[in-house]
C-alpha cells in the first residue's frame, strides 16, 4: 500500500478496552492534550506498519451514542464527520465492541457505520468471550455489516495482529450514510436483536465470576465494609509510603540547591534567589508526585479491574443528597491526602455539572499539609486534658476540624445545587463493567500520563509562583542597623502590615499576616514562615518546637482558634488553585473557588474570634 | 408497573419508557442503552442507603440507576 500518514480514529462504548488497543499500539508514544475550550481529552498516538505505512491514532471519548449528551460525544461525533474545526476527517474509524457485551455495543457499530465513512470493526476481548463460551461467527457477522470485522485482544502481546494486518491493506469502502432521525433510530435496536440472532450464541448472558464478585462487592453490609477497608488501606498506603520519599526529595532538593549555590556569596540576591526562590519552587512541585503516583496506582487499579463504578453505586445515594454525584466519593476521599490528586481524579465523573461541583468542594477536605498548622496550634493552645472520660481534647479539636471540613463540603455543595441556574436532573446511568484483572501497562501508562501532566502544566505555574513569592518576601532588603527580622521590611511585612486592618477583626496580628503570604506556596509553609517573622532559626522541627511556647506565650487564645477555623476553609494553597485552573481550563473557577473559600475562611473566623473573646 | 418498583431479583420485559418532559434526555439515553420495548431487564441489586440506585440488568449490561430514572421505564412482569 502507498506511503504517507493513514489518520485513524478509535471509537467505541465506554468499557469496550479502547484505550488498551490504543495503548497497545501506540506504546508511549502518545501525545496528551485537550480539545480546545473544553476539558475533554485528546489523545493521540503514532504507529508503523510493518509495511512502513504511518499511522496517526486518534483515541476519541468512550460514547454509548451519537446522540450527544455530553461534550465528549459532540467531540467524538463531529471528529468522526470532520467537522471539528482544526481537525481533519479521520481517513479510516475504527469502531472497538466488547466481544462479551455485543448486544449493548453493536447498536453504536451501526450508528458509526451510518456516518458513511470507511469503518472497520474490532471485536475486542475475544478471549473472553471465548473463556465464557460465547461463540461468534465472525464471517457471517462481516458479512451482514458489510464492513471488515477483525478479532483483538488488547491485554495480549500481539492481540492486534488482525487488526493491524487489515489497516495496512485497502481502506474499505465505505457504506452510504443514512439519515439520523429518531425513527431510523429506533430500528438500529431491531438490526442489533437480527445480527445477534444470526451470528452469537451466549450460553449465559453475564459472567459468573461478575455475579458472584458483586454479591459481595454490592451487598448491602459486607459491600461497604469491603470499600471501607480498601480505603482505609489505600489511606494507610499513601501515608507510609509517601512520607518518607517527600522527605527525601524535599531533603534532596535542598543540598542541591545548597551544592550549586556553594560558590555563590552567602549573602547575596542570587544565593537566595536559587535557594529559596527556584529550588524551594522546585521541591514545593516535585514533593507532591509521590502522593499524586501512590493515589493514582490505586485509583487506576481501582477504575481498570472495574470496582470504581462499584464504589459509586455504593454511596450514589449519600453523595446525591448533598448535590453531588457516586462519582465524586474517591476524588473527594484523596483530597484528604492531597487536594491536587483529587482534583485531577474528578476526571472519571462523566457529568461536567457535577464534575466542576466536586472540584469546588474538593479543597474543603482537610488535606495532609494542614496537619502541621494543625498540631502547632493545638499543642500550643489546647489543653492536654480528659474529657468525657476518655477522650483527649487535643484529639477532640483535630477531629471536629476535620468533620467541619466534610460538613462543610457537602454544605456548599448543597448551596451550590440550590443556586445554579440549571436545576435540570443529571441522571446517574452508569454501567457497571465486567470486573477485569488491571494490566501494568495500562496502569504504567495512566501514571506517566499523571505525572506529566502535573509536572508540565502545574508545575510551571507552582515554580513561577515561589519565585515571586520569594520576590516578596524578600525585596526590599533590611536596611543597615535593623532590628526586626529582614522580612519585615520587605513587600510582604508592608503588605502583611496593610492586611492588619483587614484581618484585626478576626484576632490575626501582623505576624500572622506576614507567614500567611509565604504560606500561599503551600499550607504547611505557614509554620516555618512564622519561624521567619519571629526571628527563628533551624531545621523546621527546630522551629516548630521553639515556636509552639512562643506563641502560646504571645497570642491570644481566640487569635488561635481563629487561625485553626481560618485554615480549615482558606484557599492557602496555591498549587490546588493552579491544578483547579489545569483542569477547568478556566480562571473564572480559580476565582470562584479562591473568593468563595476566603469569604468562608474570614467570615468562619470571625464568628470563631469574637464568639471565643466574648466567652473568655 | 415501573422499573422502579421491581423487586430484588425479579425479572420483566420492557414496555417502553416515558419522557418526563418534553424532549426528555434521559429517556432518550435509556432508549438508546437499549430499553426498548420486548427487552428483558432484571433487579439485580439496590443500594444500600435507600434502596437507591438501582442495578438493573439489560442483556449483558448492568447499569446503575436512580429511582428517578428507573420509574421513566414501564415494564411488564412475567406472568409464568
Amino acid at each position: 500500500m502507498s506511503a504517507g500518514t493513514l489518520r485513524i480514529a478509535l471509537v467505541g462504548n465506554p468499557n469496550c478496552g479502547k484505550t488498551a488497543l490504543f495503548n497497545l499500539l501506540t506504546g508511549g508514544r502518545q501525545k496528551v492534550a485537550n480539545y480546545a475550550g473544553v476539558t475533554v481529552e485528546r489523545k493521540e498516538g503514532r504507529f508503523v506498519t510493518p509495511s512502513g505505512r504511518v499511522l496517526q491514532l486518534l483515541d476519541l471519548p468512550g460514547t454509548y451514542s451519537f446522540d450527544a449528551n455530553s461534550p465528549d460525544e459532540q467531540i467524538t461525533r463531529d471528529v468522526c464527520e470532520g467537522n471539528y474545526p482544526g481537525e481533519a476527517a479521520p481517513d479510516l474509524i475504527v469502531c472497538v465492541a466488547d466481544a462479551t457485551n455485543l448486544r449493548l455495543h453493536l447498536r453504536f457499530v451501526l450508528e458509526v457505520k451510518r456516518l458513511g465513512r470507511p469503518v472497520v470493526l474490532a471485536l475486542n476481548m475475544m478471549d473472553a468471550a471465548k473463556r465464557r463460551g460465547i461463540v461468534i461467527d465472525v464471517a457471517e457477522l462481516q458479512h451482514r455489516l458489510g464492513v471488515p470485522v477483525v478479532e483483538t485482544v488488547a491485554v495480549k502481546r500481539g492481540g492486534a495482529k488482525a487488526l493491524i494486518e487489515r489497516v495496512d491493506g485497502d481502506i474499505p469502502v465505505a457504506a452510504p450514510a443514512e439519515a439520523d432521525d429518531a425513527a431510523s433510530r429506533a430500528g438500529l435496536h431491531e438490526q442489533v436483536r437480527a445480527l445477534l440472532a444470526a451470528t452469537v450464541t451466549m450460553p449465559r448472558a453475564t459472567a459468573a465470576i461478575d455475579d458472584a464478585l458483586d454479591r459481595w462487592a454490592l451487598h448491602p453490609v459486607f459491600g461497604l465494609g469491603i470499600l471501607a477497608v480498601l480505603m482505609f488501606l489505600i489511606f494507610q498506603a499513601v501515608f507510609s509510603w509517601a512520607k518518607p520519599i517527600m522527605d527525601a526529595i524535599q531533603d534532596g532538593i535542598t543540598a542541591l540547591g545548597v551544592w550549586v549555590t556553594a560558590a555563590l556569596p552567602a549573602e547575596s540576591a542570587l544565593h537566595s534567589l536559587l535557594n529559596d526562590g527556584v529550588f524551594a519552587g522546585l521541591g514545593a512541585v516535585l514533593v507532591f508526585l509521590p502522593q499524586i503516583l501512590i493515589l493514582f496506582l490505586f485509583i487506576l487499579i481501582l477504575e481498570e479491574s472495574g470496582y470504581l463504578p462499584r464504589a459509586a453505586f455504593l454511596l450514589d445515594r449519600l453523595m446525591f443528597k448533598a448535590g453531588l454525584t457516586g462519582r465524586a466519593f474517591i476524588p473527594l476521599l484523596s483530597s484528604f491526602a492531597c487536594a491536587i490528586p483529587g482534583i485531577m481524579a474528578t476526571r472519571s465523573i462523566t457529568d461536567p455539572r457535577d464534575r466542576l461541583t466536586t472540584i469546588l468542594v474538593a479543597p474543603l477536605m482537610t488535606c495532609s499539609a494542614r496537619l502541621p498548622v494543625y498540631t502547632l496550634l493545638i499543642a500550643a493552645f489546647i489543653p492536654s486534658r480528659t474529657v468525657w472520660g476518655i477522650f483527649n481534647l487535643q484529639g477532640v479539636v483535630l477531629f471536629t476540624l476535620y468533620v467541619v471540613g466534610i460538613v462543610s463540603a457537602l454544605a456548599v455543595a448543597w448551596v451550590i445545587k440550590r443556586f445554579r441556574k440549571d436545576k435540570s436532573e443529571h441522571a446517574l446511568l452508569m454501567e457497571l463493567p465486567s470486573y477485569r484483572m488491571p494490566h501494568v501497562r495500562d496502569v504504567a501508562l495512566g501514571l506517566w500520563e499523571r505525572a506529566k501532566i502535573f509536572l508540565k502544566r502545574v508545575g510551571g505555574i507552582i515554580l513561577a509562583l515561589t519565585v515571586l513569592l520569594w520576590f516578596l518576601s524578600s525585596f526590599p532588603g533590611a536596611p543597615e542597623g535593623a532590628t526586626q527580622p529582614a522580612i519585615d521590611y520587605s513587600l510582604a511585612g508592608r503588605i502583611g502590615h496593610v492586611m492588619q486592618y483587614v484581618f484585626a477583626p478576626i484576632g490575626f496580628n501582623w505576624q500572622i499576616c506576614i507567614a500567611l503570604i509565604p504560606g500561599l506556596a503551600a499550607r504547611e509553609v505557614a509554620v516555618s514562615a512564622l519561624g521567619t517573622v519571629y526571628a527563628m532559626s533551624g531545621t523546621d522541627d527546630a522551629v516548630a518546637s521553639q515556636l509552639g511556647p512562643m506563641i502560646a506565650h504571645t497570642w491570644s487564645l481566640p487569635t488561635a482558634l481563629s487561625l485553626l477555623a481560618w485554615y480549615v476553609f482558606a484557599p492557602q494553597c496555591m498549587s490546588t488553585l493552579a491544578v483547579i485552573r489545569r483542569e477547568t481550563n478556566s480562571w473564572r473557577n480559580v476565582a470562584l473557588t479562591a473568593g468563595y473559600l476566603f469569604g468562608l475562611a474570614y467570615l468562619a473566623s470571625l464568628i470563631t474570634y469574637q464568639v471565643a473573646r466574648a466567652l473568655s | 408497573m415501573r422499573l422502579s418498583d421491581l423487586p430484588k431479583g425479579a425479572a420483566a420485559v420492557v414496555v417502553q419508557v416515558d419522557d418526563t418532559q418534553a424532549d426528555d434526555p434521559i429517556a432518550q439515553r435509556l432508549r438508546d442503552l437499549g430499553f426498548v420495548a420486548g427487552e428483558p431487564v432484571r433487579l439485580v441489586a439496590r443500594g444500600p442507603l435507600g434502596a437507591d440506585p438501582l442495578l438493573v440488568q439489560i442483556g449483558s449490561t448492568r447499569f446503575a440507576l436512580r429511582r428517578s430514572e428507573a420509574a421513566r421505564v414501564s415494564v411488564q412482569v412475567d406472568s409464568v
